[in-house]
């Protein structure tokens, strides 16, 4: 078993706003960790952590570590703009740049120097493939991205975390804004980059954490109540209140 | 019956709102078709050729040529809105993108006072700063030129392209910035790349919001531009002075004869001034259409 993303001893204000209390956590490569929780136990909070999305919070102070493949990302000096391309993110609502759908996808290289137009359209080709989205799109790469589909916009989204390369991929309740359909496109597509990819994934809905994660934690009011296998937390929830939250009686 | 009353009432109103909508429609009409009355004659009696591209204008021998105040208020647009661009742009980036809100809260309501100082207090400070300033360094007779009613103008401009591009910046999506962001780009590079093209429609409706503006403007430019219609040489020659429309409509007006070629000329003048206007709309119309089509929403 490979750590991937380790925490020790985590934690986060927002001004006077103790959002994340002394979280620690490992997080398996090639897994995909389930986070659930009440709104407003911290579990966004907690990932855009992972990539030091938070920084761009002005209030946000944090104490504690988080090491990434054995580097501390919260290090004085260290380069902020390697962690967040290695460690990708997918927002909860789709967030497609307002340009063409090719333009989205090699946003990412262009602004990391690549610019080799072949390359690009082997980036782009390989990529919206890997996101399930090419036999879609492929007709129509030059196209406004705003005019696809909820769904379709999320697997661009998606795609578009993939041109950097990344290790690690984020999901912020990727399929909160999506109909039934699109987010089962979506589970299906994130079983299938766990192969490839360590993935970490905020969500709302508890089956979806039972269907496509590993390992689940329960977040309550800025703390891990319980981190273990997704079989464990939802067959044999140790602790009282996380049996409370996954049978419903309260959330 | 009262539900026949009710239905009356509900017409009534419906009428009311559509005639305070259309009246702005009508107002603009009645605007045009005035203008168009009063100045038809200017250009029956110069000729459309020689009114418009005529080199002089000589109320003394009756010679009604625009060219001049034309090229005058091109190069004052031009002066004016490009140095409004410069220092406006930035700012509006800043304010929008970097300022701590402590400063952000300060500038704001500053920008927003120059809109509202009155456009002779604008000249003033011309007359006595600028044209004093211009004419030590640039070794001239009394500073009044095209470069001084640029300067000014552009000054005045300034807050229109600040506070509407700021807004356009301000409203672009914080999605749009953290995905761009997530990515490893850079503060500069999500501006540069993904938040200013997805403001550029606002940032566009502001530059001709001041193009608008600059060329309606007449107080300030008359004390500072010199108001002599002389056609510069070469003709983008910034240091000459030289007059524009507006002014030169400003400044003759009050001893035109009613009635008289001078006066259905300076009338002449408007329905150009009407006709740039209403073009430049159209024009940002136009751009607006295209950029949506092209970005995919409205």
């Amino acid at each position: 078993m490979i750590i991937n993303i380790r925490v020790s001893d985590f934690n986060l204000w927002y001004g006077e706003n103790h959002a994340l209390k002394d979280i620690n956590m490992e997080i398996e490569k090639n897994k995909v960790t389930a986070i659930i929780g009440p709104s407003g136990c911290g579990k966004s909070t907690f990932i855009r952590s992972l990539n030091r999305m938070n920084d761009l919070v002005p209030s946000c102070i944090t104490k504690g570590d988080i090491f990434f493949d054995g580097m501390n990302i919260y290090e004085k000096d260290l380069d902020v703009y390697v962690i967040r391309k290695r460690v990708g993110m997918v927002f909860q609502k789709p967030n497609p740049f307002p340009m063409s759908v090719y333009d989205n996808i090699s946003y990412g290289p262009r602004i990391h120097g690549e610019k080799n137009k072949k390359k690009l359209d082997k980036i782009v080709e390989y990529t919206l493939k890997s996101a399930a989205l090419w036999d879609e799109v492929n007709d129509r790469l030059d196209d406004p991205a705003l005019g696809l589909s909820g769904g379709q916009q999320q697997r661009l989204c998606i795609a578009r975390t993939l041109t950097v390369k990344p290790d690690v991929i984020l999901f912020d309740e990727p399929c909160s804004a999506l109909d039934p359909i699109s987010t089962s496109k979506i589970e299906d597509l994130i079983r299938e980059l766990k192969e490839r990819y360590t993935i970490v994934i905020v969500t709302h809905n508890m089956q979806q954490a039972a269907r496509i994660s590993d390992y689940t934690a329960f977040f309550l009011l800025g703390e891990i109540i319980e981190f273990g296998s997704t079989l464990q937390i939802f067959e044999n929830p140790n602790d009282k209140r996380t049996e409370d939250y996954i049978t419903g009686k309260f959330g | 019956m009262r539900a026949n009353f009710k239905n009356i009432k509900e017409k009534l109103i419906e009428d009311l709102l559509f005639i305070a909508a259309i009246s702005s429609i009508v107002v603009i009409l009645f605007i045009f078709i005035f203008l168009m009355k009063e100045g038809a004659f200017a250009f029956l009696e110069n000729g459309v050729f020689n009114f418009i591209f005529g080199t002089k204008w000589r109320m003394e021998t009756g010679t009604y040529g625009m060219a001049p105040l034309i090229i005058g208020s091109l190069l004052v647009t031009i002066g004016a809105v490009g140095f409004a661009i410069v220092l406006g742009i930035p700012s509006a980036i800043f304010l929008s993108e970097l300022a701590p809100p402590r400063i952000g809260n300060i500038l704001k309501p500053t920008v927003e006072l120059l809109n509202s100082i009155p456009s002779i207090v604008y000249g003033f400070i011309g007359v006595v700063l600028l044209l004093t300033s211009l004419r030590d360094t640039f070794d001239m007779i009394d500073g009044h030129s095209f470069l001084a009613g640029s300067i000014l103008l552009g000054v005045m401009a300034l807050p229109t392209i600040i506070t509407i591009s700021d807004d356009a910046i301000t409203a672009v999506p914080k999605d749009l910035r953290e995905g761009s962001m997530a990515l490893g780009a850079t503060r500069w590079q999500t501006i540069r790349r993904v938040v200013l093209p997805s403001a550029i429609s606002g940032i566009m409706a502001s530059i001709l919001l001041a193009i608008g503006r600059v060329l309606g403007e007449t107080m300030a430019i008359m004390l500072v531009v010199g108001c002599v219609a002389r056609f510069p040489s070469p003709f983008f020659n910034f240091f000459q002075s030289g007059d524009t429309m507006t002014a030169r409509i400003a400044s003759e007006m009050g001893e035109a004869a009613r009635g008289s070629l001078q006066y259905h000329s300076l009338f002449g003048i408007g329905v150009l001034l009407l006709i740039i206007v209403t073009v430049l709309n159209v024009i940002a119309d136009l751009i607006r259409v295209r950029i949506q089509k092209k970005v995919g929403r409205g």
